[in-house]
């Protein structure tokens, strides 16, 4: 066919390729890649650049406002699925967990110890006030939360609260609640990291002052030793991924105020992609937090298991996050 | 300057530019706030019909087998709310569409800023973000109800200062919402299209309406696209309109035949006759483009 170029010819000769390609992607979008035969994958990049060079022909010679459109969206869809690559969600889970979650948490030490620090400011004031004066307990933790636990409380019924507290049923409902509750937090104290990062360090220290106002209550009857198995078993872990959690705010919150050498923008999609890396870990910290709440801590009720397997966690997390690693270890 | 020229300019800035490998621009459109919200809201209806599903079902569960796995039931409960809530966008916009139901039914699709392949931690980004964007003006907008006059005005200072959060892709030139902008993705609109039957069937044999070349040129390529949406809408009255709107430009009288067929006669001519001109590099962009 040596006919000159005419937009209508040229429609009908292409036509069915370009019909073949819409529908091996419809297939790979609905179903998977899997559902393809090995000559629909071959065929694929080939039928891909005969659509892009189609667009650049009917776009310099045809002025069918349909055909351009139509072929401007079947490149667009073939384009991200030819680059996009496929990796399984096993093998992605697999490089997430072995490299990228703890590089992220790494390059974010510095956020990290300004987040721990903000905490431990929470932490001291909370149990400094109260020490001071019980008034603040009423102030810093509200009632759901104390549930009885306050300075009306005999010491006999703190320390039961301790060992058999949430009393056996209820107890893995409790422990979801709180790991959906905590994630849910943490999100916010990472979102929030936007607006500079104000607003995450207050949620910092108010998670802080919280603890310590309960630290002091039950180190005021003596329990404090108690009161810190208690806490320990699965607040290392979680107060480490609340802490994390706020240093992923504070990089997203530094970074919009300092975006240093980059442009603004380009400083915020770099920080906001390390951080939701980190984010991501955060939840499964949470997750095991809650399997230790929720479990754990009703199974071992004594005080130094409390301690051991709290520092345990809390040595694991260090070593597994800071540890050096040979470069290229996959 | 025409408005036809503003037009252009609009269409204009709602394209970006993605060169493939290839060497081929893709042109990507932006999608606009009116396609985003109504997605949005999809997705929303659609998670609450999740939710109430998994509430009916954990309920039916719980009465059924009794008080022994009442627990199971709210745990079940509580971390189907947790994943729908915040795994919803997360895990949709991470398959190969890109794109959440509510954001395929209004032809949307999201797409890293640099046009490389969309990871997971953009699309994490930029839906944990939501939490800040929407749920945080939510739960400000639900808080004065319970207390005071105080708490009311501190809940509307929250809520003044969340909309901002919730306002920001109007006031950006890419619409980006802040998850968008620390994900370095966009949502742009890349709809299925169906390739329709070809308009313009020329017939080698007589033709009903002959035009001289004058009558030919007075459009240019942006009015012969808009006839082209006319005839394909095929809507009586319009075209009855379209058609006296040409005549009377072409300075022809009515001659009794029908408008349809007047203006698929012309379709075919003006754009033979254009088309040839790309061929020679001429493109006319529009009635007032006179460069050529």
């Amino acid at each position: 066919m040596n006919r000159p170029a005419n937009p209508r010819s040229f429609r009908a000769a292409r036509e069915e390729e370009w019909r073949r390609l819409e529908d091996i992607l419809t297939r790979a979008e609905k179903k998977s890649v899997r559902s393809l035969s090995d000559e629909e994958l071959l065929a694929l990049p080939v039928l891909y650049r005969g659509a892009l060079s189609s667009l650049s022909v009917a776009r310099e010679t045809s002025l069918d406002l349909e055909l351009v459109t139509y072929l401007e969206g079947l490149c667009t869809r073939a384009y991200f699925f030819v680059y996009g690559v496929r990796t399984s969600a096993g093998s992605r889970a697999a490089a997430f967990f072995a490299r990228d979650w703890p590089a992220a948490v790494r390059g974010l030490w510095r956020e990290t110890l300004a987040s721990f620090a903000v905490t431990l400011i929470g932490v001291l004031a909370g149990y400094l006030l109260v020490a001071a004066d019980p008034a603040w307990f009423d102030t810093m933790v509200p009632a759901a939360m104390a549930d009885g636990r306050d300075f009306d409380a005999t010491a006999e019924s703190l320390r039961d609260t301790l060992y058999h507290d949430e009393g056996g049923r209820g107890l893995s409902a409790f422990a979801a609640f709180l790991f959906t509750h905590n994630a849910q937090v943490c999100m916010l104290s990472f979102a929030l990291g936007f607006a500079f990062g104000v607003p995450t360090a207050m949620l910092l220290v108010y998670n802080g002052a919280m603890a310590g106002a309960f630290l002091a209550l039950f180190a005021s009857h003596g329990l404090g030793f108690e009161m810190g198995g208690w806490l320990i078993i699965h607040g290392s872990t979680e107060f480490f991924a609340i802490v994390l959690a706020g240093a992923a705010g504070f990089r997203i919150g530094w970074s919009v105020v300092f975006p240093g050498e980059e442009s603004r923008l380009a400083a915020a999609t770099a920080a906001g992609r390390s951080a939701a890396i980190v984010m991501a870990g955060v939840v499964v910290m949470l997750l095991c937090a809650g399997l230790l709440e929720g479990l754990g801590r009703q199974l071992v009720t004594s005080d130094g298991l409390r301690y051991a397997i709290g520092l345990f966690m809390l040595a694991s997390w260090l070593a597994y996050f800071y540890l050096p690693r040979r470069a290229g270890n996959v | 300057m025409s408005d036809l020229t503003l037009h252009h300019r609009a269409e204009a800035a709602k394209r970006r530019s993605l060169v493939t490998p290839e060497g081929v621009d893709l042109s990507l459109k932006l999608a606009d706030i009116g396609q985003r919200i109504p997605a949005f809201l999809l997705d929303l209806v659609i998670m609450a019909g999740m939710l109430t599903g998994l509430t009916i079902l954990c309920a039916i569960g719980a009465f059924t087998l009794g008080l022994t796995s009442a627990e199971i039931a709210i745990i079940i409960w509580l971390l189907g709310f947790f994943l729908l809530r915040n795994f919803y966008f997360i895990v949709m916009e991470m398959g190969p569409r890109a794109a959440t139901f509510g954001k395929r039914a209004s032809g949307l699709r999201v797409v890293a800023r640099s046009g490389e392949r969309l990871t997971a931690d953009r699309v994490i980004a930029r839906n944990m973000m939501r939490e800040i964007e929407f749920y945080l003006p939510l739960s400000f907008l639900f808080y004065n109800g319970a207390e005071g006059a105080g708490d009311a005005l501190t809940a509307l200072a929250g809520l003044a200062w969340t909309g901002l959060f919730l306002f920001f892709p109007m006031f950006n030139k890419d619409r980006m919402r802040v998850g968008d902008l620390l994900a370095g993705t966009w949502v742009v609109s890349a709809p299925r299209r169906k390739l329709t039957v070809e308009l313009s069937q020329p017939s080698e044999a007589a033709p009903d309406h002959l035009f001289s070349d004058a009558q030919l040129d007075v459009y240019g390529v942006y009015e012969l696209q808009t006839l082209e949406q006319v005839l394909r809408d095929n809507h009586a009255e319009t075209i009855a309109t379209v058609g006296r709107v040409i005549r009377g430009k072409l300075g022809l009288a009515w001659d009794g035949g029908s408008d349809r067929a007047f203006l698929s006669a012309y379709y075919d001519a003006a754009r033979t006759r254009m088309e040839r001109g790309l061929l020679f590099g001429k493109r006319r962009a529009d009635k007032f483009d006179t460069s050529v």
